[in-house]
């Protein structure tokens, strides 16, 4: 047992814990590798410490996760760019343990490292690494494979290259189907790096082949392939090759290979380009939208307004509308509520004729739909359609609807309605705010839940913001102050919390003559939660306020708080005095 | 280990092709008159898809798993030794290992017991000669990795730990509390902050430092819970079965089927759902449920009606609109107050190519083509004998015992478990009439029914009551009762030979033919 010197005392702890009993030392110490590699040097690093960790790699998978992350910035402790191939063995032990995630950072770190190293040292040690992975006995080491291969393709000699093609094909018929994924999800990378002759032959084989495969999980890996490779490909390959197998996906006995290609449809548009979209898409889409299963009309609806972006107007019109009116009566409220978050965005696609034609019936159903989240998702995008048609046309179906949200049974529809009123409040203008919605901003503030009252309080303020002070002067102010009294003291702690949130907004003058005679008169409550939370608002006000107030109003009110039998009361009391102390020492 | 030297003939009338069943191994053999522990009883029993390993769990939540000790090696190498070795020996098993894989649990918000017996087992994928299971209780699914894992003996340190620590040796064997560093007042935070990345080492680095040295290189097997998956089961969970994926499994409780993926434990998608809007009108539970071996979208479940439904995955997303419905239809006039209780199917296993499925209900095996759903394409009786006890059976709720089924690798035969610990395989090739009876015990023949074998497939087979032997308790006063508390419920066949384990109490009992 060696003795070491007191200044390098940590780092040798440092070294020792490596191998600590304790997994959280260790992974420690993993986390600081780098600082264990400065200490032993660059060639003790190449030497000792790799090979070190080459061989002690049967650890816990937290620490192996630490260990693969590390490595992939390790390559200036070994000495530079020239030395990075040492760091290949460990990884590669690392790219075929059983956990995935493990795996995962292993293989981005290979790629980090193959990315930075020289075009003979990738021949020479990084390709020979991927052709061993990839004929590995166990899945594990063939399913890193497919993740290595866009890093080394590039620089391979011509015989490599197709050597290395072969590879991939294979493992795209490998047995076992975490390997076929693996290669399906990679394909679109590899295919980057692929020249564009052997793009065509041979990787469109691989990826007919994987669009044949006999596992869902496969086929539908290979529904982002078809985007990714549509990209790469001549326009006319890519409708030649790729838009057939788009349209056969759009009809795969499998729902959840349907619902790949209805999430991905806008992307595979963009590779097709705007004719083969308009002849070919268009009708799968509208299947699609038509799905027998809710998942994939889901998803489709949760596009319309994406896709129909991409199309022109009269043709939106002529065949997704039909579509969006069926669907704005599924039977699925998933669908509807999905339909009705994006819905609104295709007013100003289709323009204002269109949209009080055809698009308005369908929100006018949609905002009197029974389940919550299709009138809330409606109400919440209000801004898009006021831009096209205004709201006049809306307003009439728009109050009802707003209403019953407010007095939903469900609070968080209750809450969730609250955070529009302010959105609605500017999108209707005053006028129609102060007749049909003020009212049930303040009854909210009486709501049974807390979070209402909250959200209400918050609601006051930020339409105090939107209206300016003159206009809550007016509304807001005399109603909120009218509740002071009310004989539940919850309710009461709601106003309290209101006008500490309206201060702000309304100024000194407002607060001192309206507001602040309301708190000091709460502070001869009979709660102490009420006390309290005067003593809060108070300290919240001191910056707001002149200092003559704080002197002659809040100061007294508080010394008299810090007094108070309740040991609450007199802690936020002396809290507050001491902040007005220090404001008074600042100024 | 090779008590079957005594064994009989398997059935003297039987045709030439019946297998002759002989004792190969027994684990957790009871003494005579030694009292079974509630704990130690089987409950589960599953082989591996190579046949190399066996794990079985109990009701006092352990699994126990054994490795085959006649073929060791992995890959080519068992291939070319069998090639070099073509007497077929049987395979023998040893104890691997054991650990706890569920505890007793309370569930307060429903002031319930949670028991920790594993209800079933399966196994996933191996990789990197690491082992993977699932073992399931009635709440709780558990992912476990099973591997090697070096001892480690840690023998060079940097800093000499009898300074720091208490003269503790820091290796592996250094009990959990016992940290050496820290115990002192070494405070790591504090060193470590002093080793900010501005602190300038030398270029060539410090001579004096060097990485700990680990010097023993013997192994232990380490069982690891990887993941867990709870809170999916209002009900019981009676099956989990892996999807030929490799990604995906599903949990089935009384009313509901989750689907997971291995690698989240976080959600599941339920595909099945029978529970109905009013709990009165309830007439159906899930009694079992099995993907398909090989089509990754199909699976099919049991019911306590006697229906087997095969579901598409593929068609949507909540899947109670079967594909395929196999039951049959009830004889007319046959009805009796417990003809809806014995219906009721305890198991169903696909075969290994998934053309079959074989299912047992109380009485009988019935072995279903999936491409023929008019009825069972063969039936075989169990246990017809005790049709006449049904009332007797019914009064000590041995009615609702669940006994589970297998089919051999090949398909040719099935197995199941009956009373008085006796298990029954038949032959299922049109023509065959193979029909024994075996008793978990090191002779399986003793048992061997006297009575001519008859084609299995006609009713009242067996309508002598096999005569008890003088040894065994509880025979009743006329002489030929059977013992309903030793039930063998739970075996297995090996996926590639002619060998069965199967549970007798606590007891594991091998045999092969």
């Amino acid at each position: 047992m060696a003795m070491i010197d007191e200044p390098l005392y940590p780092i040798a702890v440092l070294i020792d814990e490596l191998k600590n009993e304790d997994i959280q030392l260790r992974l420690n110490s993993i986390r600081r590798l780098s600082t264990i590699a400065r200490a032993l040097g660059e060639e003790r690093t190449r030497k000792e410490l790799i090979p070190f960790l080459s061989e002690n790699n049967d650890d816990d998978d937290e620490v192996l996760l630490a260990m693969a992350e590390e490595l992939g910035v390790f390559v200036p402790y070994v000495g530079g760019v020239e030395y990075a191939n040492i760091l290949l063995p460990p990884l590669e032990t690392l790219c075929t343990v059983e956990e995935t995630c493990v795996r995962d950072k292993a293989v981005e770190s290979l790629c980090r490292i193959g990315a930075q190293m020289k075009e003979s040292d990738l021949v020479e040690w990084f390709i020979p690494l991927v052709k061993r992975l990839a004929a590995g006995e166990w899945f594990t080491a063939r399913v890193s494979s497919c993740g290595l291969f866009h890093i080394a393709y590039p620089s391979a000699p011509e015989m490599l290259k197709t050597e290395l093609r072969s590879i991939y094909s294979q493992l795209c018929q490998d047995d076992m189907p975490m390997v076929r994924r693996s290669a399906a999800s990679n394909l679109g990378k590899f295919a980057a790096t692929v020249e564009p002759t052997h793009l065509k032959t041979d990787i469109m084989s691989i990826f007919e082949d994987l669009t044949q495969d006999d596992q869902d999980s496969v086929r539908l890996l290979a529904v982002e392939g078809c985007a990714a490779l549509g990209k790469l490909l001549e326009p006319q390959d890519c409708v030649a090759h790729i838009l057939p197998v788009i349209v056969n996906f759009s009809q795969d006995k499998s729902w959840r290979v349907r619902y790949m290609v209805a999430n991905q449809l806008y992307e595979l548009c963009e590779a097709v380009g705007p004719e083969p979209t308009r002849t070919d898409l268009v009708p799968a889409y509208v299947r699609l939208l038509r799905d027998n299963e809710a998942e994939v009309r889901i998803a489709a609806a949760g596009k319309v307004t994406k896709f129909c972006r991409i199309l022109n107007p009269q043709l939106a019109i002529q065949h997704i509308l039909p579509c969006v009116k069926e669907l704005s009566s599924d039977s699925s409220q998933h669908v509807r509520s999905a339909l009705a978050s994006v819905i609104m965005g295709m007013a100003p696609i289709l323009g204002k004729d269109a949209t009080i034609e055809q698009l308005l019936p369908i929100f006018l159903s949609l905002l009197k739909d029974e389940f919550p989240d299709v009138r809330l998702n409606i109400i919440s995008k209000l801004d898009q359609v006021n831009q096209v048609i205004g709201i006049d046309l809306l307003s009439q179906s728009l109050l009802p609807a707003i209403v019953e949200l407010a007095e939903d049974r469900h609070w968080r529809v209750r809450l969730a309605i609250i955070e529009y009123i302010p959105l609605l409040a500017s999108q209707l203008g005053v006028g129609f705010f102060d007749d049909k919605l003020g009212a049930l901003c303040m009854q909210w503030l009486e709501d049974k839940v807390y979070s209402i009252r909250d959200a209400a309080a918050n609601n006051l303020k930020r339409l105090a913001e939107e209206f300016g002070p003159d206009w809550t002067m007016q509304h807001i102010i005399p109603q909120v102050l009218e509740m002071a009294n009310n004989p539940h003291y919850l309710y009461r702690m709601t106003i309290l919390n209101a006008i500490s949130l309206l201060a702000p907004v309304m100024g000194s003058d407002i607060t001192c003559s309206k507001l602040l005679q309301v708190v000091t008169n709460a502070s001869k409550d009979r709660v102490p939660n009420i006390k309290f939370n005067v003593a809060k608002v108070l300290q919240s006000l001191i910056p707001i306020v002149d200092q003559s107030v704080v002197e002659q109003t809040i100061r007294p009110c508080l010394v008299e708080l810090s007094e108070d039998p309740d040991v609450d009361v007199r802690f936020f009391a002396r809290q507050a005095l001491q902040t007005s102390e220090q404001v008074m020492m600042s100024s | 280990m090779n008590g079957g030297g005594d064994a009989e003939v398997a059935s003297p009338a039987g045709p030439p092709q019946s297998l002759e069943w002989k004792f190969s191994q027994v684990f957790g053999e009871r003494t005579a008159g030694e009292e079974v522990q509630e704990v130690d009883i089987i409950s589960a029993i599953e082989f591996d898809k190579t046949g190399d390993h066996l794990a079985t769990g109990d009701r006092g939540g352990r699994v126990v798993l054994f490795e085959r000790t006649d073929t060791r090696h992995h890959g080519f190498r068992r291939d070319l030794e069998r090639m070099d070795n073509p007497i077929s020996r049987h395979p023998e098993f040893r104890y691997k290992t054991e650990f706890q894989s569920h505890e007793p649990e309370f569930d307060y918000l429903k002031s319930l017991e949670i028991e920790e017996k594993i209800n079933k087992i399966r196994w996933c994928q191996t990789a990197n000669s690491a082992l993977f299971l699932l073992s399931t209780n009635d709440k709780t699914i558990k992912f476990w990795k099973v591997q090697e894992k070096k001892v480690k003996k840690i023998c060079e340190m940097n800093v000499d730990p009898s300074r720091v620590g208490n003269g503790n040796v820091a290796s592996s064997s250094v009990t959990a509390g016992v940290k050496p560093y820290l115990a002192n007042g070494v405070c790591p935070e504090r060193s470590y902050n002093y080793l900010s990345n501005d602190f300038a080492f030398s270029p060539g680095g410090i001579p004096s430092l060097h990485l700990p040295v680990v010097a023993s290189h013997e192994t232990s097997l380490v069982a690891k819970c990887r993941r867990i998956y709870a809170h999916a089961h209002d009900y019981h969970i009676n099956s989990i079965s892996n999807n030929s994926d490799g990604e995906t499994f599903i949990s089935a409780d009384d009313l509901r089927i989750n689907l997971w993926n291995l690698e989240i434990s976080n959600q599941s998608f339920n595909i099945v759902d029978v529970k109905p809007a009013n709990m009165e009108d309830l007439t159906e539970v899930i009694t079992s449920a099995e993907f398909h071996p090989t089509h990754c979208n199909m699976l099919a479940y049991s019911s306590s009606k006697g229906s087997i439904r095969l579901i598409d995955l593929r068609q949507s997303a909540l899947c109670d609109n079967h594909t395929k419905l196999f039951e049959e239809q009830e004889a007319p006039g046959s009805r009796s107050f417990f003809t809806e209780i014995i219906a009721s199917i305890s198991d169903i296993k696909f075969g290994k190519n998934g053309r079959y499925i074989l299912s047992r209900d109380y009485m009988t095996l019935k072995l279903w083509d999936i491409n023929m759903d008019a009825g069972p394409v063969a039936t075989f009786q169990v246990h017809e004998y005790l049709r006449p006890k049904l009332c007797d059976l019914y009064e000590n709720d041995s009615i609702f015992d669940k006994f589970e089924c297998c089919l051999s690798g090949d398909g040719l035969r099935v197995a199941t478990g009956s009373y008085s610990n006796l298990f029954r395989v038949f032959g299922v090739m049109s023509g065959s009439t193979e029909a024994s009876t075996l008793e978990a015990s090191k002779n399986p023949m003793r048992r061997q029914v006297q009575t001519p074998s008859r084609p299995s497939r006609s009713l009242s087979s067996l309508t002598r009551v096999v005569r008890r032997g003088a040894d065994s308790p509880g025979v009743d006063t006329n002489g030929n009762a059977f013992d309903f508390t030793t039930k063998l419920l739970h075996l297995a066949w090996h996926p590639t030979e002619n060998s069965i384990a199967c549970a007798a109490a606590n007891s594991l009992y091998m045999y092969y033919a």
